[in-house]
């Protein structure tokens, strides 16, 4: 029964869809905010791409509930989870040698492709949400190799503790100096450069570390309070 | 450009159709994730790789693996169980399956 009312559902989803967009050219969506966006931005926010211009220069506050809702939302799956296994019936054995190697291979790697996608938002496509996840994935692998290691707790709440506050002082600064909450601060440099768009790459690396911070320990909690089997 | 999206499309239609009909539950995960693959694809097409970015990162990876933890944990982790004695067990343990007639199903909760 619910396999039927589940494909009652997808058809009725894709007739919708299709109703939407069946007078929509293929990728020649009429863009009335994306033209205005497309001239503006690079002058305004200093920022090369333009996805971030629009994430934290024009639509901070809204960068800012994501934020709120990821972290009510790991909160909340470890209060779910409950507590950890006892320590002696979690005599778990290593992930193997395939796994441990790898997983020392991929550390250094992939620690320094989730800092190059935060640290460079600014001007090529990722930014903090996906840097950050990559930096999440980059901690997990070792604890899926090493199962008795685990991560620092205290550390990674620390960390997203302080990124989270200093995106809402950074949205202060502007407040204070800026007239706006998330106003734009500081020099806009040159467009293109690594040091150039002011404020935003910070704002971009309080954001990634946050989410690697908390990912990351919403990953380990899950993988420590497995049931036994 | 067009083959290649129709092609993605399929292969994409086909994964869909693979996580509703495997029995193996670890089996439709990755089909489901081949699915988010495509899709990551079809964004770098529309020339939206932020949004290929996000999709690859979450949808492939993230989710796969915290689905696949979640699986781990209710014990439904079977790499070859094809048989389907292991769907039915599978069924069983979520709860999909006609009920409850062994008092096994209590000591499962999680």
């Amino acid at each position: 029964m619910y396999r039927v009312t589940s494909l009652l559902f997808a058809v009725g989803l894709t007739v919708l869809l299709f109703a939407l967009v069946s007078h929509l050219d293929f990728g020649h969506a009429p863009m009335v905010v994306g033209e205005s966006v497309n001239r503006l931005a690079a002058e305004q926010t200093g920022a090369a791409n333009f996805v971030t211009a629009v994430v934290l220069g024009y639509r901070g506050i809204d960068t800012l509930g994501e934020l709120a809702i990821l972290f009510a939302a790991a909160t909340a799956a470890g209060l779910v989870l409950g507590h950890k296994r006892s320590e002696n019936s979690r005599r778990e054995a290593d992930g193997g040698a395939i796994l441990i190697y790898g997983a020392d291979l991929f550390f250094p790697l992939l620690l320094v492709v989730g800092l190059y996608i935060i640290l460079h938002g600014h001007l090529t496509p990722g930014g903090g949400f996906q840097g950050g996840v990559i930096l999440a994935a980059a901690f997990f692998v070792p604890v899926l190799a090493r199962p008795g290691g685990g991560l620092n707790h205290r550390a990674l709440s620390i960390v997203e503790g302080l990124a989270g506050a200093s995106f809402i002082v950074i949205g202060l600064w502007g407040l204070w100096g800026g007239g706006e909450f998330l106003q734009p601060m500081l020099d806009k440099g040159t467009l293109g450069e690594l040091v150039s768009a002011g404020t935003l790459p910070l704002l971009y690396l309080a954001v990634g570390l946050k989410v690697g911070a908390e990912l990351a320990g919403l990953l380990t909690t899950i993988a420590e309070t497995e049931a036994n089997e | 450009m067009n083959w290649l999206v129709l092609l993605i499309v399929i292969v994409m239609l086909a994964a869909a159709i693979a996580v509703l009909s495997l029995r193996n539950l670890l089996g439709a995960l990755a089909a489901a994730s081949v699915v988010s693959l495509g899709l990551s694809v079809l964004f770098v097409i529309l020339r939206a790789p932020d949004v290929a970015m996000t999709e690859a990162a979450v949808g492939t990876g993230l989710s796969g693996v915290v689905m696949a933890m979640g699986l781990r944990r209710l014990g439904l982790w079977r790499v070859e169980a094809t048989s389907s004695e292991a769907g039915a067990e599978a069924e069983r343990r979520l709860g999909l399956a006609q009920p409850v007639t062994d008092p096994e199903g209590e000591r499962h909760d999680v």
